[in-house]
């Protein structure tokens, strides 16, 4: 059950929330806390026992960047948790109750923190780089989403796309099928889809924002497959990369949606699964898959560009050179901050004897799209999406770069978006259909 | 036994042992908690995720380039205080009698009027940074009970040995009483609240950013 709710009692300007679930109020309170207990270890009693108060990681927030608003520091974020964890677990807990110095919080308390944990985070771990003490706030937030989804307090779009994707593997009902939508873009755009192969060395995926936003995206992924003759496949019960649990904080349900996918790619036997152009998914699936499955991976998993960097370097990659203007690229925060996918899109680009335009701020220090960590799909988190983007909009229009680049479908999507609200001139383009309108011949690569 | 003798003597030794024992527990507690599980394969082999929990714990000494901007004031005057309180605390002779009297090692110390001076400026930064926390809207929010009670006890610790050094409003034995027992307060105070961060900085530094760099992440 959803509904929604206006109430809370902490946050000077009361917002309006989401609820799931009938829970009374203490179980909920006692669930965030359960929530957030339960992958709770050393690391991140470090991280809560280290901050001194700083401020500082507001200043590589663009949410607070954008706003001035103090509510949106990164770890006001976790503030809640921060009281709960002195006042539950730290060293000196039992003085803490014993003397009443944290107060225990009330549902309605814990239910404004929805605002700033998921409307105004995009786990892009940019907070992460600049504290001093070297807290990896981001980290924290994400903690704190498991609470929010155990106490019932995730946003409504991100709950109900995460439970229909553990029902059905697809985040939402669709007129047809993926299945069958992807072997529809294959016709459409005269591609050989790959599809349910008993055996194979590498498993694609495919975003839903490319089945649904972007079937060229798709189409190019499985011609370039092709180009390279690489024994490869999709799976019909394996075919979402996204995991809109690892947004909504169910981690549950994350597991249970990435196990879907590790047991295609066990099923077929493959050496390598493929994370399309989708950076929260790379995320999902290369750093937290294996820990929830509970043992290593026997496979890889990559990266599009980072596997199309590795064959590049192979010589099996074939590039023609690409004449589309001096370019620019966003750096998704998942795949280069937080991932260390930093080099291969810069590889793939020079291999096409792209002229790269950097954004003043890039690499690392990328500025987030403001669509990451699900906050694309909430849709009340619009207004402040849009003030958060706006720097960001005008480092790519600094550039004078003629054409903009990034390898996230996601990321694309919100500058899609951004185009539409701001009547914005520039149309973001996917690296990877770049790579694929310039599939050279072996003679080409060696000219 | 007078108050001096006292916190010289019982008071010290209290404080010390709270000072100890509360420093000891408030890391053993956090590293006892259970270690995280890594089960994904990592970008980089061990020796190299290290190196960068290694980089980590210095470069974030100083802010990435990329912030300074934004940072570079609160960095300035964060450093600046810090400066003047190893100054002091470590260049004054009779706290250097007072370290070899524990330590058994001594050093050259700088002249005491010059090391007053340091730490007339010490408190004033301490003032402005006081200051910047009751007017910084961010940093309004984020303070609580502890960031304002570790200035008062760090800043009375230096008031009262400005006031002995300068022999200022009372018999010196009097105000030496005073900036000990001001001391044996801080001590006490320690292990309790946000002074631990001079315990917590390299570990977390360092535990933070291998973390991070095992996954070829920025640190
Ligand atoms: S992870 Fe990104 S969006 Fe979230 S608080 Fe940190 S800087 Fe802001
Ligand atoms: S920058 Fe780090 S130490 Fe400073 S307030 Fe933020 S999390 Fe705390």
């Amino acid at each position: 059950m959803n509904t929604v709710a206006t109430a809370g009692a902490a946050a000077a300007v009361k917002t309006a929330f989401d609820r799931q679930g009938a829970l009374g109020e203490d179980a909920r309170v006692d669930r965030a806390m359960a929530g957030f207990a339960c992958d709770f270890g050393a690391l991140s009693a470090l991280r809560l026992e280290s901050c001194i108060h700083c401020g500082m990681c507001a200043d590589a927030c663009h949410f607070y960047i954008a706003t001035e608003d103090p509510q949106y520091t990164p770890i006001w974020k976790v503030e809640p948790f921060k009281q709960a964890y002195k006042r539950e677990s730290g060293p000196f807990a039992p003085l803490f109750r014993l003397f009443g110095f944290k107060r225990k919080l009330t549902a309605d308390e814990l239910g404004q923190w929805q605002h700033l944990l998921f409307d105004s985070c995009n786990l892009c771990g940019r907070c992460s780089l600049i504290c001093p003490m070297g807290i990896d706030v981001a980290a924290l937030i994400e903690q704190a989403r498991h609470a929010m989804f155990e106490a019932g307090l995730a946003p409504k779009e991100l709950y109900e796309k995460a439970a229909h994707q553990k029902r059905t593997g697809q985040p939402e009902d669709s007129a047809e099928p993926y299945r069958d939508k992807l072997l529809a873009i294959g016709r459409s755009h005269g591609v050989d889809i790959p599809l349910d192969k008993p055996e194979a060395d590498v498993m694609l995926t495919v975003p839903r924002t490319d089945i649904e936003h972007y079937p060229e995206a798709v189409a190019a992924l499985a011609r370039v497959m092709s180009h390279m003759n690489v024994s490869c496949t999709f799976r019909s019960d394996g075919l979402v990369a996204e995991n809109y649990a690892y947004y909504a904080g169910g981690r549950e349900w994350q597991r249970d949606i990435s196990r879907r996918l590790i047991e295609q790619a066990l099923a077929c036997k493959v050496k390598v699964l493929i994370v399309p152009e989708c950076g929260h998914a790379y995320s999902a699936l290369r750093w937290e898959a294996a820990e929830l499955y509970g043992r290593p991976l026997p496979f890889k998993v990559r990266h599009i560009t980072e596997y199309l960097a590795a064959q590049l370097d192979a010589g099996k990659l074939r590039l023609r050179q690409a004449a589309n203007g001096v370019s620019t690229f966003h750096d998704p925060c998942q795949l280069v901050r937080k991932g260390g996918v930093t080099e291969s899109p810069r590889k793939l680009l020079r291999a096409m004897g792209v002229e790269l335009r950097e954004l003043d701020d890039h690499g690392a220090f990328a500025f987030c799209c403001g669509g990451g960590g699900g906050v694309l799909d909430i849709q009340r988190a619009a207004p402040l999406r849009y003030r958060a983007m706006e720097s960001k909009l005008r480092e790519v229009d600094q550039t004078g770069a003629q054409t903009f680049l990034t390898s996230c479908s996601d990321c694309r999507r919100t500058f899609d978006d951004g185009k539409r609200h701001f009547n914005w001139d520039k149309t973001p383009q996917s690296l990877l259909e770049l790579i694929a309108d310039h599939l050279g011949s072996a003679q080409e690569a060696r000219s | 036994m007078d108050l001096l003798q006292f916190a010289r003597g019982p008071a010290l030794k209290f404080a010390l042992i709270v000072f100890c024992f509360g420093v000891l527990w408030r890391l053993t507690a956090v590293f006892l908690l259970r270690h995280e599980r890594t089960l994904s394969e990592p970008r980089h082999p061990v020796f190299r995720a290290l190196m960068g929990g290694l980089l980590a714990a210095g470069s974030r000494s100083a802010p990435h380039r990329e912030f300074i901007r934004r940072t570079g004031y609160s960095e300035a005057l964060g450093y600046s205080y810090h400066i003047g309180l190893f100054v002091v605390v470590l260049a004054f002779g009779p706290h250097i009698a007072f370290l070899k009297s524990l330590f058994g090692v001594s050093w050259p110390a700088l002249p005491n009027n010059l090391v007053t001076v340091i730490a007339a400026l010490t408190l004033t930064l301490m003032l402005a940074v006081l200051l910047r926390r009751l007017t910084h809207r961010v940093l309004r929010l984020l303070s609580n009970f502890d960031d304002y009670f570790s200035w008062f006890i760090t800043a009375l610790v230096i008031v009262t040995g400005l006031m002995a050094s300068t022999h200022f409003g009372a018999p010196y034995e009097q105000l030496l009483a005073w900036h000990i027992l001001s001391f044996d307060a801080l001590l006490v105070w320690f292990p309790f609240g946000k002074l631990m961060h001079a315990f917590y900085i390299f570990p977390s530094r360092a535990i933070n950013g291998y973390a991070l760099a095992r996954k070829g992440a920025s640190v």
